[in-house]
C-alpha cells in the first residue's frame, strides 16, 4: 500500500535511516541539521531503532567516532552543516582514505563569518577533494530514497567509500513535505546487512590509517582515486536497482525540458524545483532553455555532462557557493575544466546567488537565464557574475 | 609482506592501505636517516648498558661476551649513545657510505 505523508524533510530522513537499521549514530546538533539527529534519538530511545547513540562532544570527536564504529563492521550514520563540516574536515579525509563506508548527511549551510545559519554549498564544496561520494538531493523524496541507496552504495565491497548526502538547509531540511515511505521489508530486501570485509577484530588483526613512506604513498593514494573513480559504475547500478524496485529513477545528471534547447541551466539541490517553475515560463515564451540537475558531484560525472550538453550553444551554471579569489562558481569551474579539451562546446557562464539563505525566486531565475545569454553572446570580462548584489 | 615495499603496485595496495602483518615496522631501514655513524671501542666499555638504555630506536643488544652491538640497518646515527657512555667508548663519525 503506497502512501503520501506530509514529513519535514530531517524527520524523514531519520525515518529513512531507521529503515536501513544503522548500528551507530555518532552526531553533534548544529543548525540547520538538528531535526535530523533529534529524531534519531528519539528513534533509539524509544526503542525503535536499535542502535547506539553517542552524543558526542564535538563534529571532530563525532566523525572519529564513525570511523571506530564503521571499522568494526557497524553501519554508520552522522550528520551535520556548516562549521560542523569544517570541524570534521580532517578526519573526512581519513575515512575515505581507510575505505570506511559512512553515510553523512549534510544540510548545507553558509559558512562563517558572518555568522549565518542559512543555507549555501559553501560548507560541501571546501571538501570537494576529502575523497567521499557526494551527492545533492532536490526534494523529501530524494533524500529518503537517496539515503537508503547511500549505504548500499558505501558498502558494496566494490566501493567502501563513504557517502556524503546534500541537502539545502532550511530550504529543504525544514520544509514539511509529502513523502512516499518505502516499507521496512522492501528496504531490508533491496540493502543487504553490512558486510564489511575487514573488520577490526582481536582474532584477526589489522592495523587501520598506518605510516605510509614515500616509496608506497603514491601507490597508496593512486588505489583510493581508483576506487573512487570506479565507484561510478556501482553508484549507477544502485539506482537502477532502486529504480526497478521502487519505481522511482535517479541518474548522475538529470534533465528537465531539454529538448530542442539552445540555452541550458545546471543547478545543484532544491533550487532546482524553483528553477523548473521558470523554465516553464520562459518555455511558454517560447525562449529555448532547459535545466540540468547535477546531482552526483563526487565522483564528477564528466561523461553525463558532456552527454548532456551536446549540441547546446549556452551553459549557465549556478552555484551557491564562493571560490573567493578564484575563477568562479565551484561547480561552474569545474565543468569549465571538463570541457576544455572538447572540440564542441557550449559557452559556459558562471553565476553566484543564493548565498546565505537568500531566496531565488522564479523571476529571479528568469533574469539569470537572460542575462546568462547576453553574456553568452556578448562575452564579458568578469569570470563570473553574482546574482542580486546591491550595488 | 612477500614484495618489498618499493615493489609493490597500486593494484597490491590493501583496501584503505590496512597492515596484515603485526610489526611490519622492522622492514622499514631507518639506518638510511644516518649521517653520522656510532663506533664502539670494546676495549675501553665497562659493559655499563647505558648505551642500550638510552638509544631511543632499540637497536643495540648485548652480545655472548656481554658488549654491547649496534645493529646498524635501523641505527640512526643520533649520538645519544655517544652522549651517555661514561667511559667515551663511543664516538661518531661522518658516515662515509
Ligand atoms: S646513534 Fe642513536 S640510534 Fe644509533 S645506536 Fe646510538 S643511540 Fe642508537
Ligand atoms: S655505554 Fe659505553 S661503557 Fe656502557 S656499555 Fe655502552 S659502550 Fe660500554
Amino acid at each position: 500500500m503506497k502512501q503520501y505523508v506530509g514529513m519535514e524533510v530531517s524527520v524523514a530522513l531519520a525515518e529513512a535511516v531507521k529503515l536501513a537499521n544503522a548500528d551507530v549514530i555518532a552526531a553533534y546538533p548544529i543548525t540547520p541539521q538538528t531535526h535530523i539527529i533529534e529524531h534519531l534519538a528519539e528513534l533509539v530511545a524509544s526503542g525503535e531503532l536499535d542502535a547506539e547513540y553517542i552524543p558526542i562532544e564535538s563534529e571532530h570527536s563525532a566523525m572519529s567516532a564513525c570511523l571506530g564504529s564503521s571499522a568494526v563492521g557497524a553501519r554508520t550514520f552522522t550528520a551535520t552543516a556548516g562549521q560542523g563540516l569544517e570541524l570534521m574536515h580532517e578526519v573526512l579525509f581519513v575515512a575515505s582514505a581507510m575505505r570506511l563506508p559512512i553515510v553523512m548527511a549534510v544540510a548545507n549551510r553558509a559558512v562563517s563569518s558572518p555568522l549565518s545559519v542559512w543555507g549555501d554549498h559553501s560548507d560541501v564544496m571546501a571538501c570537494r577533494d576529502v575523497g567521499w561520494i557526494q551527492i545533492f538531493a532536490e526534494n523529501g523524496q530524494e533524500v529518503v530514497d537517496n539515503a537508503i541507496c547511500a549505504f548500499k552504495m558505501a558498502e558494496d565491497n566494490r566501493v567502501l567509500l563513504p557517502v556524503m548526502l546534500n541537502l539545502d538547509g532550511f530550504h529543504l531540511s525544514h520544509m514539511v513535505e509529502p513523502v512516499l515511505m518505502p516499507e521496512q521489508k522492501a528496504v531490508s530486501d533491496f540493502l543487504p546487512l553490512n558486510n564489511y570485509p575487514q573488520p577490526l577484530n582481536p582474532d584477526k588483526p589489522v592495523a587501520m590509517g598506518d605510516f605510509a613512506p614515500p616509496v608506497i604513498f603514491t601507490e597508496a593514494k593512486w588505489a583510493q582515486e581508483m576506487s573512487l573513480r570506479n565507484s561510478y559504475s556501482t553508484i549507477l547500478e544502485v539506482w537502477d536497482q532502486f529504480g526497478k524496485q521502487f519505481g522511482r529513477h535517479y541518474r548522475p545528471v538529470e534533465h528537465y525540458r531539454t529538448e530542442g534547447a539552445s540555452t541550458l541551466l545546471l543547478t545543484m539541490g532544491s533550487f532546482s524545483e524553483t528553477a523548473m517553475t521558470a523554465i516553464d515560463s520562459l518555455r511558454d515564451e517560447g525562449c529555448k532553455v532547459g535545466l540540468i540537475r547535477l546531482r552526483l558531484w563526487r565522483p564528477f560525472p564528466f561523461s553525463d555532462i558532456r552527454e548532456a550538453v551536446k549540441g547546446i550553444s549556452n551553459l549557465i551554471v549556478l552555484d551557491r557557493a564562493i571560490s573567493l579569489g578564484g575563477p568562479g562558481g565551484p561547480a561552474a569551474s569545474e565543468i569549465k575544466a571538463a570541457f576544455y579539451g572538447e572540440e564542441n562546446k557550449p559557452k559556459i557562464v558562471s553565476f553566484v546567488a543564493g548565498l546565505g539563505g537568500r531566496d531565488v525566486t522564479p523571476k529571479g531565475f528568469e533574469e539569470i537565464i537572460t542575462r546568462g545569454i547576453e553574456i553568452a553572446e556578448k562575452g564579458s570580462s568578469n569570470e563570473y557574475e553574482i546574482y542580486g548584489v546591491r550595488e | 609482506m612477500t614484495k618489498a615495499e618499493n615493489e609493490i603496485t597500486w593494484k597490491e595496495i590493501n583496501i584503505g592501505a590496512t597492515v596484515h602483518e603485526p610489526g611490519n615496522a622492522s622492514q622499514y631501514k631507518t639506518g638510511d636517516w644516518r649521517s653520522n655513524v656510532p663506533v664502539v671501542d670494546f676495549s675501553k666499555c665497562i659493559k655499563c648498558a647505558l648505551c642500550y638504555i638510552f638509544c631511543p630506536e632499540g637497536c643495540i643488544t648485548k652480545n655472548d661476551d656481554g658488549f654491547f652491538e649496534i645493529d646498524m640497518y635501523y641505527c640512526k646515527g643520533c649520538g645519544i649513545c655517544a652522549e651517555e657512555c661514561p667511559t667515551d667508548s663511543i664516538i661518531m663519525k661522518e658516515e662515509k657510505e
